[in-house]
């Protein structure tokens, strides 16, 4: 049983013991969680920034098409298509 | 250094062997023969300089590790400087020591991980190979505490001849007791695993069925439950990537200070490992012979050297090749293509499951040291 795909509705949080964090000496972001160590580029480090367990997939999707003035539908795929790699490797739960 | 050298960044993560003392006697631990007393042990302020020195070197992730580490009545203040600095912080636990107030003090200061070290799912097994009456049950005493203090928490499995049959019950029980993550790890045969090894390497059977009930509950779990494998290399086609590559990834630090590229290097003979009481943890990683000597590819011999897989496998453990062929910089000979693979399969024929353990101990450590050669060829 896998779990049921990243949809708009979710609320994403990220797992237990995993956090987000600014690396100051190679100035990238990226996940820290056991035994493990996720780089973020650019991109995927604008979503994780909104995701607080309080937001939906669908309140992210509204804020980045504000920011980046591009088409919601391929924002939203790309939003649920990385959330739902990180959910499936049990770092985020959506 | 060459130029593949010099492209190297940082280490990611620093392992800090705190201490060789522990309450258990597991006949397969990772800590040298010759174990370091107490005395001999870094002190507080040193620690604390040399995680300042990982927060500005670049290092992610520190471990603590051992022996066991809640042995060091300064574990807190020493997790909470890493945790200050935002190093993420791991313990590598017996969880025997684990009670309601070290948990409480460790979670205090700033704790991001625990991983917590079970010798079977049986509980005679385990009091047994851990040499410890009641460790089991306080083994699972202690998971249970890390859990509902909701911190994460991983079990650690050993496998080996007598427990590799139990592999569903430990993913039964990784998910009975709220773990996030569980290892399912094949004994690694340096050290005293390798004066074990003959009473404890499984058979090829009951590993390539461990390796299915593995696979099978990996998906079936997705998402909820992560499961980490480790095979021994006694069966294996190539060689796994030791350490990520020597020297790529990763500084161990022992209980007294020597940098090691790896937990089991002060093995090799004809190293001169660096302490970090004399050299900062960037002058060890980019200057010290014992890092540079096996970093990348050009140290390697044929078939290595040629090989497609030189950058995957790195030419496989520098530990095992010595351990078994007596030179450091052979091909490791868990490899099938390397000239001395026949040794994998004549240690497989030595198998002999009802032997007594040898346990590990300083009162054992005489005792070992004279047996050591004995399973080399």
């Amino acid at each position: 049983m896998t779990p049921s795909a990243v949809t708009e509705a979710a609320v994403p949080r990220l797992g237990v013991g995993v956090r987000l964090h600014h690396d100051a000496v190679r100035d990238t972001w990226g996940l820290l969680a056991p035994e493990r160590l996720f780089k973020l580029d650019a991109q995927a480090t604008e979503i994780m920034k909104l995701v607080d367990g309080q937001r939906s997939v669908a309140g992210i999707v509204d804020s980045l098409v504000v920011r980046y003035h591009a088409p919601r539908d391929v924002i939203a795929r790309d939003v649920c298509a990385m959330l739902q790699g990180l959910a499936d490797k049990n770092v985020v739960h959506a | 250094m060459t130029p593949k050298d010099a492209a190297i960044g940082p280490p990611m993560s620093v392992m800090f062997e705190l201490t060789h003392r522990c309450p258990l006697q597991c006949p397969y631990c990772s800590n040298p023969l010759e174990l370091e007393r107490a005395s001999a042990e870094l002190e507080t302020h040193t620690l604390v300089r040399v995680l300042d020195e990982c927060a500005s070197f670049g290092v992610l992730q520190v471990h603590f590790s051992g022996g066991e580490p809640l042995s060091r009545s300064d574990l807190p203040e020493i997790v909470a400087h890493a945790h200050g600095r935002g190093l993420y912080t791991n313990i590598d636990t017996s969880g025997v020591m684990l009670d309601d107030t070290a948990l409480a003090a460790l979670q205090q200061a700033g704790i991001d991980h625990l991983q917590i070290s079970f010798q079977d799912v049986d509980e005679a097994g385990c009091n047994r190979v851990a040499n410890f009456p009641n460790a089991f049950q306080l083994k699972l005493a202690a998971a249970r505490r890390v859990s509902a203090a909701g911190l994460p928490l991983t079990l650690n499995f050993v496998v080996y001849h007598d427990n590799i049959a139990r592999v569903p019950q430990m993913i039964e029980l990784g998910l009975e007791l709220g773990a996030q993550r569980i290892e399912i790890a094949n004994v690694q045969y340096y050290g005293w695993g390798l004066i074990n090894r003959s009473r404890l390497l499984p058979t090829r059977e009951e590993l390539q069925h461990a390796t299915a009930t593995v696979e099978a509950a990996r998906v079936r779990l997705k998402g909820r439950l992560r499961i980490d494998y480790v095979v021994p290399d006694y069966y294996a086609q190539r060689p796994k990537a030791c350490m990520g590559g020597w020297a790529q990834r990763l500084i161990n630090i022992s209980p007294s200070g020597k940098a090691l590229p790896c937990h089991a290097a002060e093995t090799l003979p004809g190293f001169t490992f660096w302490n970090v009481r004399d050299h900062s943890l960037e002058d060890i990683w980019y200057h010290s012979e014992a890092f540079l000597r096996f970093r990348g590819t050009a140290w390697m011999p044929e078939p290595c050297r040629s090989c497609e897989r030189r950058e995957i496998d790195w030419g496989g453990c520098r530990c095992q090749a010595f351990a078994l062929t007596g030179d450091a910089a052979r091909t490791d000979p868990a490899c099938v293509l390397a000239p001395d693979h026949a040794v994998m399969q004549a240690a497989v024929a030595e198998m002999d499951g009802t032997q007594p353990f040898v346990y590990r101990g300083f009162h054992n450590v005489e005792k070992v040291l004279k047996l050591k050669n004995l399973p080399t060829v």
